[in-house]
Formats: C-alpha cells, sequence, structure tokens
C-alpha cells in the first residue's frame, strides 16, 4: 500500500456503494468505542455483536468498490487511507456515542432504515448488492428489534431514562433526512435497477418509528430542518476525530500488517 | 453493576433439532424479553443454537447439597438398575 491518502475514481457504481460502506464501518467503530465501557457485560457484548456485523458489512461492500473501481484499492486502503471529505457516511452515524440513550437512539433510527433498505436491496439488478443486502437484512432486524426494546424500556422508564432519551431523538432528529436524499448517485443507481428510491422507504421508516416511539411514551419530534452533507463528504467536527482514532496506525506506519 | 433491577436469569440451548436443551450459563437483565436478547448475544455468537430458553433463576427449586447422603447415596448399591447386565445377541448389531 503506497503511503498516504488514495485517489478514489468515484464512478457512479462506486460512490453508491461506498456511501453504503461507509454507513457501515463508521456505525460499527462507533459501537466499538463501547467495547469495555458499556453500563453492564450484557450490553458491552451486545454493542460489539452489532458493531461486528457492521463491520462484516462494510468488508463485503468495501471490497465490492474496490472491484468496481478496479485500481487495486482493497478494503483497507478504503478504511484507512482516505481524508475525511472523501467518507461518504449518513451524519446520522459519525454522531458520538454519548450516554446510552443516544447509542440506542442512533442505532435505532439508523436500522429502522436499514432494515428496509436491504430488504429492498435484495431485489438488486447487482447480484454481488442483492447477496450483501440479503445478509445484511437479517442482521438489521436484530439491530433494530434490540434497539426498540430498549427505547421502550429507557422512555417508559424512570423520570431520568425517559429525559435521556427524549434529549437523544430529539439530539439526532435533524440527521435523519439525510437517510431518504436522493441525489444525481442514487437516481442513476434506481435507473440501473441496482438501488431503490430512498424516498419509498420513508413512510415505512416513519410509521416503525412513530410506533415504537408511542410504545415508549416519547414524542416524535417535528420535522423541522434537516441537516446534510455526508453524502457529499461534508461532515460535522467528529468524523475528523473518529478518522483519527481509526486510522491512526495506518497513517502512522504506512502499510504496516500484523 | 447489575443489582437487583436487573436479576439472574438461567440460559438453555438446543444445539440441533432432536436435542434437548441444555444449561449453558447465568446472565443478568431486566425481564425476559431481554434476557432472550442477552443469550443470544451472549451465549450464541459461534452459532451454537436454534433454540433459547432463559428462565428466571429464583423460579428454580434446587436439591440440597447437604442433602447428598440421603438423595443419591441409596441408589449407588443398585448397580442391577443399570443395562449392563443384559448380554446382547449378536444379530441385535450396534444398538
Amino acid at each position: 500500500m503506497e503511503s498516504g491518502s488514495i485517489q478514489v475514481t468515484e464512478t457512479p457504481l462506486v460512490l453508491f456503494v461506498l456511501r453504503r460502506a461507509d454507513d457501515a464501518l463508521i456505525l460499527g467503530h462507533r459501537l466499538s468505542e463501547w467495547c469495555g465501557v458499556a453500563p453492564a457485560m450484557e450490553e458491552d457484548m451486545a454493542l460489539a455483536n452489532m458493531g461486528l456485523d457492521l463491520i462484516g458489512q462494510a468488508r463485503s461492500l468495501y471490497a465490492y468498490a474496490g472491484e468496481a473501481e478496479a485500481v487495486g484499492h482493497d478494503e483497507d486502503a478504503f478504511a484507512y487511507c482516505r481524508d475525511e471529505r472523501a467518507y461518504r457516511n449518513l451524519l446520522l452515524v459519525e454522531q458520538p456515542n454519548g450516554d446510552f440513550a443516544k447509542t440506542m437512539a442512533r442505532q435505532f433510527l439508523y436500522a429502522a432504515f436499514a432494515y428496509p433498505y436491504w430488504r429492498a436491496m435484495m431485489g438488486s439488478a447487482d447480484a454481488m448488492l442483492s447477496a450483501i443486502a440479503a445478509k445484511s437484512e437479517k442482521e438489521m432486524a436484530y439491530h433494530l428489534r434490540y434497539c426498540a426494546e430498549w427505547i421502550v424500556r429507557l422512555g417508559d422508564g424512570t423520570t431520568t431514562s425517559h429525559a435521556r432519551a427524549t434529549a437523544a431523538i430529539e439530539e439526532l432528529w435533524p440527521f435523519t433526512g439525510e437517510l431518504f436524499e436522493v441525489d444525481g448517485v442514487e437516481r442513476a443507481a434506481i435507473a440501473e435497477g441496482i438501488g431503490v428510491d430512498l424516498e419509498t422507504l420513508r413512510g415505512a421508516w416513519r410509521s416503525s418509528v412513530a410506533e415504537i416511539l408511542e410504545k415508549a411514551a416519547l414524542k416524535m419530534p417535528a420535522d423541522g430542518w434537516m441537516q446534510k452533507g455526508g453524502r457529499n463528504g461534508r461532515h460535522s467536527e467528529h468524523l475528523g476525530h473518529l478518522l483519527a482514532e481509526l486510522q491512526y496506525v495506518q497513517r502512522a506506519i504506512p502499510g504496516a500488517i500484523w | 453493576m447489575a443489582g437487583s433491577a436487573t436479576p439472574l436469569w438461567e440460559v438453555f440451548i438446543r444445539s440441533r433439532n432432536g436435542l434437548s436443551h441444555k444449561h449453558v450459563g447465568s446472565l443478568h437483565a431486566a425481564d425476559a424479553t431481554l434476557a432472550l436478547h442477552a443469550a443470544r448475544d451472549l451465549y450464541t455468537r459461534r452459532g451454537e443454537g436454534l433454540s433459547i430458553w432463559v428462565v428466571p433463576s429464583n423460579a428454580i427449586t434446587a436439591s440440597d447439597p447437604a442433602d447428598k447422603g440421603m438423595m443419591f447415596e441409596p441408589a449407588a448399591s443398585k448397580i442391577y438398575r443399570h443395562p449392563t447386565f443384559y448380554e446382547v445377541p449378536e444379530e441385535v448389531g450396534h444398538m
């Protein structure tokens, strides 16, 4: 691997795949930050398991992006040798863990989207993406169930847990608009039958989120101004810090393997 | 740490069809649903199971180790209860 950052040849397919790969890697890395410090051993393992599901998805997607780009970039090159602006993940997934309620809220809002997304992607005209979707769909179904149970218990729990769950949902809500953003890259994928129209998933997402929030005695925030930019490489200040830790070894000792 | 808000649960896993559920360990969880999730995450990470039971530990009535003598020793002298006294005719083959 050459030292420094790689330049990605961003064809529509490469970009389309990298967006999903980056979502999975960044969210998986966030969950890994709980390893050893979660509120209880049972939750520690559960969060690490979900993180590993996501990092597994990221690996398959990066490998496929490398194939599509066809200039010799492997999974590690995409993960460790791209700068912040080359990352295409949703702003939602890079938001810091905060307390347990915020991590659960972030995972819940993402899983409520990713489960129907991968389900729909099982019908993708791209055989590789369809296969990755079939594996991811089951994983995200479990994430959704797990997080939904916690959201209900936190929201409908003690005064403190209710306040924390409320704060978490309200803080993360402005990042949920980006889940359904359809731009040129998405439109090209939809036209080729590779991608799915994200706008068609909004209804299912809203109703599953609304159902759980109601059970949790939490208010669904009003749709106000939505923060976007992650899909085009414009990130919140948090991603740089995350990448500094994620990429440290490869940047300090380029090409290091063990 | 897990206190009284998260009582103890015993976990039983059935690894294959046709086998019975086997005790694999215990965990702390607030209620049955979360206990089932935690059991999945703690005890089936390497593909160990097809079915999980979780049981509140306090629902289990256990024998007292101090009663070992009267509970189990009387069986020790009754070796005729083992099926080793019968010779299996060769024609029967592997049983």
